[in-house]
């Protein structure tokens, strides 16, 4: 094997290497996109993202390798799970198109986008693969340092005054004015008396009943169960565990137990009067 | 193997994520998936510094990962503060200048 | 002396304004204002002709310029006005005339409430009519043409309460229109030829100018002066216009507005002269409009009427001369004056007869009036001798030398020319009698008064409807005008013929040449005179030994045309009206269809497009994604075709 050949192809390692993680990485792009809940979708694509470092480390962009899971896995994918959970109180998402024709059209533009791309890859001249030995031989981290503070300085000076705007936007963005005075308690608490809606404090749950699980709800004198006392998030996500039906079930089978126990006896007596 | 299965793969990705863009409705998903299309470039980046032996390609991925991060940080806050205004994180919704 | 010219025009413009503007405030005097400015307008007339006989024959010419009228880069229009023979003599018979009728209107018009304003468009037409005859360009000239036509529709429709009178005025206004339209051509063609539109230049100038231009030129003022003058085949309103106040009908549709048409045709001669087609359809039109006017004249039964068709036949012999050249010219203004005073009277005397007989116009309802009206007979009968061209009166002088000039034309044109104005003259004499002994002589067919009839015209309206008429001579104001005329009938040819006085007094404004007539004077004299007592003979057997019929009878098959304008109406109907009702009709049709048709389809389609395009907006932010993903991938299409070819 001559020296082109060699760098036109890689090692059997990379070989087997790139063929599993290149069906991981698929695989954890079509869950992006297919799953319904954010959270899966964020982390299917953190699992793409993690493949595609190490398919950065084994095409030679050591540095490009770490920064991909320190910067992307670690920070803006965190970002968007911290984001998922402050904004998706909807538990998942509806898959049901409402845009007539939307799926259609989409999968057709995909798939003739994605074939027109595989053939002009395939078409195109492309040369023979350089390797980057010699770009890394005084280390990769020092070559794409060398790049950025000569020939794109430039660029780089203006990436720091995009970022450092960026922070700026986010903060104006989410930050939110208060506009009046906040009421004070004793303000709140007049208003509650002239809405004259649940003026004493919130029951606590399961106070009357055999648990005190925080999803609970605690039983009324008449032994129905009271939806006010569970935490309103609780309510809104519909996690609220019916114990009562619980109690009573077990009520019932106490009662059919000692009933059956009970004919059990009168049958018996009856069965001696007879005789 | 020969490296150009990279740029397959990369094109792969790409037209995967612009059909999420497409079908996904959720501002996040739909901006995972913008994440994603940026990743399948950088991957081309990458493989393309390979070939050429030089190692510009690594730094536009850097750049490209840059302003990613930027466009994330302004996108997800854009996200949150029409989720306040509108109680709602899908595209389909924000409508206003719709007939 | 110059500055008086303006004066001339000045004084009944003067009392137009103070007459119109003035309101009701001057109703009481506004009659006597109106005939006061009229009368001063004679009055100077009167000077400047004496002055112009002070001076000698070829330098009677005067000229002022007023002021600069249109002053754009070399070319000027100018309000200018030029005193000559010819223009003075119109002057004299438009102030002199005219100051009569005002006189005759004030004991007419007593009793209509917008007496005021009736002077005022009297007066307004004096003005108009000055400024015409007195311009020396055609522009100025145009501007009067087109206020005497104004005048005159608005006199016709001076009821115009009355349907019929509003629909005559429109019908005059609008045929007009067409003879205006063509002295505008006219005029455009003059700027183009000569550059100025100045009398002198363009006159001059005419025998440089080619012959087919000036052909065109003439055909153009020809057709000015048929819509004007009433001449075949622009006469059909002149019928109609007797609707108007019958003042209206002695002064502008009888002796002086309609002879405008003679005015331009002579004042132009110089153009004329160059185009011997041109003139060739003067005398053609002049001559048929002759006998066609005479041949209306004597189906009329409508007194007025008759007069009217008396009217256009006798402006034709005025065309016919005036179309002959310098052989006619003198002749034609000659007859013109003559009939301004005959025809005025007869008017007058017309006017006179209605209003004994409660406006009743139909002549068969006259008859015997002669004892109740002597003064209004005898100077009716003076007219009627004058017009027939009884010896020694004015008609026979006038209409005899434009029916020797017509034999002098030479050759057969000249025969047949002739041979139409003879002809012209046995009907006239018919026709004149006709009216005559219908409205003086025979027994009384007096009707009913059907209903009251025009309002206030009417002094002896005090009688109710249903009852006869009680006929009366007219007031002192009408009878002395007639009485004038009447004078002036007689008189006027006798005084222009001694020793050529009228002849020498225009020659240097027109020319004149003597004709050489095949025929010599004396037989064409006589000849006039035997048709004469021919048609009188006809008329007198028709009408003066028998009975006339109170209801008129079924007549002939010409008869009952020419008592339909012979058939001009239905002619216009038919051909103009219809022609103009299908063209307009098939336009529309086309606009609704083509024109609209291209404006809307244009519009639907793209509304339709629009519509259609417009859900492709449907807002959906991934919708456009889709648009935008969709056209990346015809890029990439794209690009590797190019790259494939």
């Amino acid at each position: 094997m001559n020296a082109a050949a060699t760098a036109s192809m890689t090692s059997t390692g990379e070989a087997v290497q790139f063929w599993i993680l290149a069906v991981v990485a698929t695989g954890g792009a079509l869950g992006t996109v297919l799953m319904r809940k954010a959270v899966h979708s964020a982390l299917s694509l953190a699992g793409t993202m993690i493949v595609l470092a190490v398919f950065y480390l084994a095409n030679g962009a050591y540095f490009l390798g770490v920064v991909q899971i320190i910067v992307y896995t670690g920070a803006i994918m965190m970002l968007f799970l911290f984001v998922v959970m402050l904004v998706g109180v909807t538990a998942a998402d509806s898959l049901k198109e409402t845009i007539r024709g939307q799926r259609w059209l989409a999968a057709l533009c995909a798939l003739g986008f994605g074939v027109l791309l595989f053939a002009g890859i395939a078409n195109a001249s492309l040369r023979s693969f350089d390797g980057l030995g010699q770009a890394n031989s005084g280390g990769n981290v020092q070559g794409i340092a060398a790049l950025l503070f000569t020939k794109y300085v430039f660029a780089f000076e203006i990436t720091g005054a995009l970022l450092i705007t960026a922070a700026v936007g986010a903060m104006v963005l989410t930050h939110r004015e208060r506009t009046e005075r906040a009421p004070t308690q004793r303000e709140l608490s007049v208003a509650r008396v002239r809405r004259g809606k649940q003026v004493p404090p919130l029951p606590a749950p399961g106070v009357y009943a055999r648990h005190n699980a925080v999803d609970v709800p605690g039983l009324l004198p008449d032994g129905t169960p009271s939806e006010l006392t569970v935490n309103a998030t609780l309510r809104a996500r519909g996690q609220i565990r019916d114990v009562s039906a619980e109690a009573l079930g077990e009520l019932a089978a106490l009662e059919q137990r000692s009933s059956e126990w009970q004919g059990q006896k009168q049958g018996e007596g009856r069965k001696g009067a007879a005789q | 193997m020969n490296p150009v299965n990279y740029l397959y793969l990369a094109a792969l990705l790409f037209t995967v994520g612009a059909a999420g863009v497409l079908i996904r409705r959720n501002a996040i998903v739909l901006f995972m998936c913008i994440e994603l299309m940026l990743n399948a470039c950088n991957l081309a980046f990458v493989t393309f510094s390979r070939m050429h032996g030089n190692l510009d390609g690594q730094v536009i991925a850097f750049f490209t990962m840059v302003v990613a991060a930027a466009e994330v940080v302004i996108g997800l806050a854009i996200i949150v503060t029409i989720f306040r205004s509108r109680h709602s994180a899908s595209v389909d919704d924000s409508g206003l200048l719709k007939l | 002396m110059e500055n008086l010219i303006g004066l001339l025009v000045l004084a009944p413009l003067l009392g137009a304004a103070v007459l119109l503007c003035g309101g009701r405030r001057l109703d009481r005097a506004g009659h006597w204002v109106g005939t006061l400015l009229a009368a001063v307008s004679f009055v100077i007339g009167v000077v400047l002709f004496a002055y112009l006989l002070g001076r000698s024959g070829d330098d009677r010419e005067l000229g002022v310029t007023v002021f600069s009228w249109v002053p754009v880069g070399g070319f000027r229009a100018d309000v200018g006005f030029q005193l000559d023979q010819l223009s003075m003599t119109f002057v004299l018979l438009i102030t002199g005339v005219g100051s009569l009728i005002h006189l005759y209107s004030v004991g007419y018009m007593a009793h209509d409430e917008r007496r005021r304003r009736f002077f005022g468009y009297l007066n307004l037409f004096l003005a108009a009519m000055l400024l015409l005859v007195l311009a020396d360009n055609y522009l100025l000239l145009y501007v009067g043409w087109e206020g005497v036509g104004l005048a005159s529709f608005l006199l016709i429709g001076f009821w115009q309460h009355k349907p019929s009178a509003a629909t005559a005025a429109k019908k005059a206004f609008l045929v007009n229109r067409v003879g205006d339209m063509g002295l505008s051509i006219a005029i455009m063609l003059m700027f183009t030829t000569f550059g100025t539109f100045a009398f002198g230049p363009v006159l001059g100038g005419a025998d440089g100018a080619g012959e087919g231009r000036l052909t065109a030129i003439g055909l153009m003022l020809l057709l000015a002066a048929c819509g004007k003058s009433a001449q075949v085949p622009l006469q059909s309103w002149l019928g109609d216009a007797m609707e108007g106040p019958t003042p209206v009908s002695a002064l502008i549709h009888a002796a002086t507005m309609v002879t405008a048409g003679v005015y331009l045709i002579v004042r132009s001669g110089a153009i004329f002269e160059g185009a011997p087609d041109a003139q060739t359809a003067v005398v053609t039109v002049g001559a048929v409009t002759l006998l066609f006017g005479a041949i209306v004249g004597c189906a009329k039964d409508d007194i007025k009427k008759a007069l009217a068709g008396s009217t256009m036949s006798q402006i034709g012999y005025m065309i016919l001369a005036a179309g002959l050249g310098p052989v006619g010219y003198v002749f034609a203004i000659m007859h013109l004056v003559t009939h301004g005073f005959f025809k005025a009277g007869l008017f007058l005397g017309a006017g006179s007869v209605m209003h004994a007989m409660d406006d009743e116009v139909d002549m068969r309802h006259y008859g015997g009036l002669r004892t109740y009206m002597p003064i209004t007979f005898v100077t009716f009968g003076l007219g009627y001798l004058a017009i027939i061209g009884f010896p020694g009166l004015s008609g026979f002088f006038s209409k005899d030398k434009i029916i020797e000039a017509a034999f002098a034309k030479g050759g057969t044109e000249g025969w047949i020319l002739g041979g139409a104005a003879l002809l012209g003259a046995a009907i006239t004499a018919y026709y004149m009698t006709r009216v005559m002994l219908m409205t003086f002589f025979g027994e009384k067919r007096w009707q009913p008064a059907p209903s009251p009839a025009e309002p206030g015209a009417e002094p002896a309206a005090a009688h109710g409807a249903g009852e006869l008429p009680h006929p009366h001579e007219a007031p002192r104001t009408m009878t002395v005008p007639m009485i004038v005329l009447a004078v002036g009938s007689v008189f006027a040819g006798g005084l222009f013929t001694v020793n050529n006085a009228f002849v020498k007094w225009l020659e240097p404004v027109t020319g004149h040449e003597e004709g050489h007539s095949p025929v010599s004077a004396l037989t064409v004299t006589a000849a006039t005179m035997a048709v004469l007592v021919v048609g009188v003979a006809l008329a007198w057997a028709q009408y003066g030994r028998r009975p006339v019929p109170v209801t008129a009878p079924r007549g002939s098959l010409l008869t009952r045309a020419a008592r339909r304008d012979l058939l001009q109406d239905d002619f216009n109907h038919v051909v103009l009206v219809r022609g103009g009702e299908h063209l307009t009709r098939s336009l529309v049709y086309v606009d609704h269809t083509v024109v609209d048709g291209v404006v809307n389809g244009t519009a639907a389609s793209v509304g339709g497009l629009s519509g259609r395009m417009r859900k492709l907006q449907n807002g959906y932010a991934r919708s456009y994604a889709v648009s935008m993903f969709g056209g990346a991938a015809v890029l990439i299409a794209a690009t590797l075709l190019m790259r494939a070819v």
